[in-house]
């Protein structure tokens, strides 16, 4: 294949493992800079979503469409309200200690994965994209389906960026981020808030995990990968920056594609941990992250 | 601490009736306790425990589950026909993780905390690669049902046998003939890459070459991949064949993204089934198989000149014709690599009462024994067909069944002969000390 219809191919599967990367990570980043809580069990939440979008479309059937569309809506609802559940039943009772809930949240992971093993099962399995359309370019062919991830996520994005900077909901968290004694001295439910970020967050992963599902399938250990590439984004982009969130996860998405087609998967993987190590290095805040006060 | 009782001092003769009553009260406590041989006193009642390192986690998973049901419906089957040596057969089952070091732990719990007779049950190479020392260290044999070459490589150890399923290098061996003669002799390869993965890169290409065709590019994927279309632009466009034996939760991902990629302008396509065991042929994406072939160990799907065998193997198993659980259409089973867990257990057997196999201390005998075995006859111990087992090497070798992907159904369009499968022995553990 000559060397331009390559590299398009390359951005093309860059650009979708940047889409539902940005989604994932956003949710790890929200968290982290709202609440200050280190969500190792971010990936499982990931997980939980596809697997909830294989049982909603095989438990609805009909055209894949419809399957799909309630997997989109429901899925989160329910991925939200555990994490909620979670939130109040560990997370809260441990007063957001940096330490404790790092150690909590690694007990979660284990907890939802093993429940995933025993009512889901070890296999992996497909759910129908709700449109099957094969674009052909004149070199090769290519799923539109994941075009439209792309447009979906882009669309999320913007979605969770009007809410956070134009509403009051948004306003309340942003409060909450900056300072959180002084916003609880106002009059906001902190409590509240937290509780409603992590589930936010929960719910980002989930729908960037339905999102994916077509595409890959659901199975049991599927958080993994999402969880340290959300974490290696979150680093590079600063924790709680959801512009330098966006951004990181672009070019880690698109430098995993191309790296990884002209050269090999491994060294996209090192060059991203050694961007990482850099980052750490010379500028601990992230590209886009604001000093620690 | 001091002996203020005098409890050790072997001076002091006189045993009170306390101190008796004492030690009778441990002694008791230690023979009801887990893991004490109750049948110390019988031995010939005590079942003989097999260890099953099981793949019950991690990305083998599906594959652990069945070679549990295969398992389970064989030691039945042999426990209703009056066990080994007349004691009954035990199964305890570990899980591993799907994992080379959990694997060596798992082999080290079975020989010194369950004291198992023998070790059993592994497929995935790298387990099987990474347990092997242990093994060999416990000295407990240690019987898998893997399909790669490192047994019969004899880079492993005297106590590690694989007398259930044919090695990838043989099956391979097999196959290039019909493969250059019907598919094509443009080969592209695209295989995982680890030890199984490479047993491929390793054997194909002098075993196409023999036959007049040639391997023009070989694309190792990392087993943890999740998406594919980045590596096929190295698929060169004259490929005639596209080789693929792709493991793993990722495959259907695999086989859809070749159909994007691709379309209808496809070059042929023969695959190993491990890429799709435990999946269903009919899921959405897998339309793009339609006509390509495949290599099975065992067929899937049930086959019109199936042996009564055969059908009787099915049936204790539990599959349906489509090769999933009887009641679960959904429930797809790993036929073409479990029936090897059937067998061995029935080599094992016949193993254990050629050696007249007693205990533990007996397993340097089982080893000789096992290496003694020459030939396996097609039947309700063999279901999948005849074998040829070579000793020196610890490996069996049988028929190998090629089948096309027809009306949503696998059907067999040839089978090997064992001859076509036969190797040079590279090495021989039958002089490695016991």
């Amino acid at each position: 294949m000559a060397f331009g219809p390559h590299l398009l191919l390359a951005a093309l599967e860059g650009l979708v493992t940047s889409a539902v990367l940005a989604l994932t990570a956003l949710g790890l980043s929200l968290v982290f800079g709202v609440m200050r809580v280190v969500n190792v069990a971010h990936g499982e939440f990931f997980m939980l979503g596809a697997v909830l979008a294989w049982a909603i479309t095989t438990a609805i059937g009909g055209h894949p469409a419809l399957g799909f569309l309630a997997a989109l809506v429901i899925a989160p609802l329910i991925v939200g309200a555990i994490a909620l559940v979670a939130e109040q039943l560990v997370l809260r009772r441990l007063n957001y200690n940096p330490e404790a809930t790092i150690v909590a949240t690694i007990g979660m992971l284990y907890i939802i994965q093993q429940l995933a093993l025993t009512f889901y099962g070890p296999e992996a399995r497909p759910v129908e994209p709700p449109f099957s359309y094969r674009i052909l370019l004149p070199w090769f062919g290519y799923s539109g389906y994941k075009l439209s991830v792309i447009a979906a996520s882009a669309l999320l994005l913007v979605a969770t960026w009007l809410v956070l900077t134009r509403t009051k909901i948004g306003l309340v968290m942003r409060a909450t981020q900056y300072d959180s004694e002084t916003a609880q001295a106002f009059g906001i439910p902190v409590d509240r808030v937290y509780g409603g970020v992590f589930a936010l967050g929960a719910m980002l992963a989930a729908v960037a995990a339905v999102l994916i599902v077509p595409i890959s399938q659901a199975h049991y250990l599927m958080g993994q990968d999402p969880l340290l590439l959300s974490f290696i984004v979150v680093i590079i982009g600063g924790l709680g920056s959801l512009r330098g969130t966006v951004v990181a996860a672009v070019l880690i998405g698109l430098s995993d594609g191309i790296i990884s087609m002209f050269f090999s998967p491994t060294l996209a993987k090192i060059i991203a941990t050694l961007l990482v190590a850099m980052v750490l290095v010379f500028r601990p805040q992230g590209l886009f992250g604001t000093a620690s006060r | 601490m001091a002996d203020r009782n005098g409890f050790f001092d072997l001076s002091k003769t006189a045993l009170t009736r306390r101190t008796a009553l004492k030690g009778l009260a441990a002694g008791a406590g230690l023979a009801v306790a887990p893991g004490f041989v109750r049948y110390a006193q019988a031995q010939s009642s005590a079942p003989i425990k097999i260890g099953f390192q099981s793949h019950r986690t991690g990305i083998g998973a599906a594959y652990g589950r069945w070679y549990e049901k295969t398992t389970a419906a064989a030691v039945k089957a042999i426990n209703a026909a009056g066990g080994i040596n007349g004691r009954q057969v035990e199964v305890i089952i570990e899980d591993d993780g799907t994992d080379p070091g959990r694997g060596a732990e798992v082999v080290g719990k079975f020989a010194t905390q369950h004291k198992t007779d023998i070790v059993f049950g592994t497929l995935f190479s790298h387990v099987v690669i990474g347990s092997a020392p242990a093994a060999g260290e416990a000295k407990i044999p240690y019987f898998v049902v893997s399909e790669g070459h490192h047994v019969a490589s004899t880079k492993l150890n005297r106590y590690v046998f694989q007398p259930g399923i044919t090695d990838v290098k043989s099956q391979i061996q097999a196959m290039a003939p019909w493969i250059a003669g019907n598919v094509g002799k443009k080969v592209t390869m695209i295989f995982p890459d680890f030890a199984f993965g490479y047993d491929h890169r390793d054997y194909l290409p002098p075993a196409l070459k023999a036959q007049g065709a040639d391997v023009i590019a070989q694309i190792a994927i990392p087993p943890t991949e999740s998406s594919f279309t980045k590596y096929f632009p190295q698929i060169p466009a004259e490929t005639e064949v596209l080789y693929h034996v792709m493991v793993g939760p990722a495959v259907l991902t695999f086989v859809k993204e070749l159909g994007e990629f691709y379309g209808s302008n496809r070059p042929q396509l023969f695959g190993f089934i491990d890429s799709l065991e435990a999946t269903d042929i009919n899921s959405p994406g897998l339309e793009f198989l339609d006509g390509s072939h495949f290599w099975e160990g065992s067929p899937r799907y049930a086959q019109p000149d199936d042996s009564a065998a055969q059908k009787a193997y099915r049936a204790a198993v539990g599959i349906d014709d489509n090769g999933a659980a009887v009641g679960d259409p959904k429930d797809v089973s790993t036929a073409a690599h479990m029936f090897g867990c059937w067998e061995t257990l029935y080599v094992v057997k016949k193993a254990m009462e050629d050696a007249g196999y007693k205990g533990p201390e007996d397993r340097a005998k089982l080893v000789e024994a096992t290496e003694a075995l020459t030939e396996f006859a097609e039947g309700p111990e063999h279901p999948q067909g005849p074998k040829t087992f070579n000793g020196k090497i610890h490996q069996c070798f049988g028929i190998q069944n090629i089948s096309k992907v027809e009306g949503g159904k696998l059907k067999v369009v040839h089978k090997t002969k064992i001859e076509d499968g036969l190797y040079e022995a590279e090495g021989d553990y039958t002089t490695q000390a016991l």
